[in-house]
């Protein structure tokens, strides 16, 4: 007998989402996912962000790796509320996980919600996390190519931040050939050049990102 | 690796439907997979091998059919099929176009007795 069934495989994860992202509009909190390789720069992007935006917006940061507390101590050094998630083997970051954390934040009190995902270029692509979007970051020594090779995040992430980018003079890094392909597999993302850790080209991602909290920021019922 | 989690999704839907049809047994699973996710066809068949052991769905054969990606131009309204990297409309040359088929993950049916 055949029986429809009719449902997304991913629905309880995304109905979760839903719940989130009502939540954070009701409190009109921005909420970015960074996602990028492990070593790509996500902590260091996220300390040159909280360095250029503290004085304009209340910032929190969500943690998640495998392993460890290394991350969220760092954030929490400069005075920003960290919460860690540890996945404990898991690739990614899913809805629940980000529920239990933010459950854990006072929400009236922050304007921007940075999300750093496991360090991985595949998995966190499918998960909704009830996020206003999903920004990857790919730093120059891993090379122009990422793009061929790992297509489906490019596609996704509503900006890119190529970071590292002080040190484009010692590796082979095409930089024309990389905007390329990143135009070709999604034309509206704009790419942000930067050196995260020198805080160089730090600017027009942070006025991007501004732009976007400006517009969440009024509360909606 | 993160097929484990997919199949989860739909091991948990199909027992449950299952169940709610009073079903003895899952013969088959008919699943529809978006090229533009980031599923392996092989690693989703070992999950789904893994996780419905000792389920009603244990034995069961899970189909999965591809979805090509679509999009629709933004400036001349025409809809065309392609590929991960040419997302650009083929009539007009325009950047500017919406997804409308590639990122599917849908549990369509399933066959029970």
């Amino acid at each position: 007998m055949r029986v429809d069934i009719a449902k997304g495989i991913l629905e309880k994860n995304d109905t979760l989402a839903e719940g989130n992202r009502a939540l954070f509009a009701s409190k009109g909190v921005f909420v970015v996912d960074l996602m990028a390789s492990p070593g790509a720069g996500k902590t260091s992007t996220i300390l040159a962000t909280i360095a250029a935006l503290r004085d304009r917006y209340r910032i929190a940061v969500i943690e998640g790796d495998i392993a460890s507390r290394v991350d969220a101590e760092k954030i929490a050094a400069h005075g920003i509320p960290a919460v860690q998630i540890n996945t404990g083997g898991a690739c990614h970051l899913e809805s629940d996980m980000i529920r239990r954390a933010v459950d854990t934040l006072d929400l009236d009190e922050i304007d921007l919600l940075i999300i750093e995902n496991v360090g991985n270029l595949v998995c966190p692509t499918d998960f909704d996390l009830g996020e206003h979007a999903k920004v990857m970051i790919l730093s120059v020594p891993e090379g122009h190519d990422k793009p061929y090779k790992y297509p489906g995040i490019f596609q996704l992430s509503e900006a890119v931040i190529l970071n590292k980018y002080d040190t484009l003079s010692v590796f082979d890094f095409n930089e024309a050939e990389f905007r390329g392909v990143v135009r070709d597999l999604n034309p509206s993302a704009p790419v942000f050049a930067l050196s995260a850790t020198k805080g160089e080209g730090v600017e027009a991602w942070t006025e991007w990102l501004s732009a976007r909290i400006e517009a969440a920021k009024e509360p909606q019922s | 690796m993160h097929e484990m989690g997919i199949c989860d999704g739909i091991v948990s839907a199909a027992v449950e439907a299952a169940n709610d049809a009073k079903a003895s047994r899952i013969n088959s699973i008919d699943v529809t997979i978006g090229v533009l996710t980031e599923i392996q066809e092989e690693a989703l068949q070992f999950a789904f091998g893994v996780l419905s052991k000792d389920t009603i769905a244990e034995g069961s054969t899970l189909a999965v059919t591809m979805l090509p990606a679509k999009s629709v131009c933004g400036e001349c309204s025409a809809e065309f099929g392609h590929g991960r990297f040419d997302a650009k409309c083929p009539e007009c040359g325009s950047f500017v176009c919406t997804l409308v088929q590639g990122r599917e993950l849908r549990i369509d049916s399933m066959d029970i007795d």
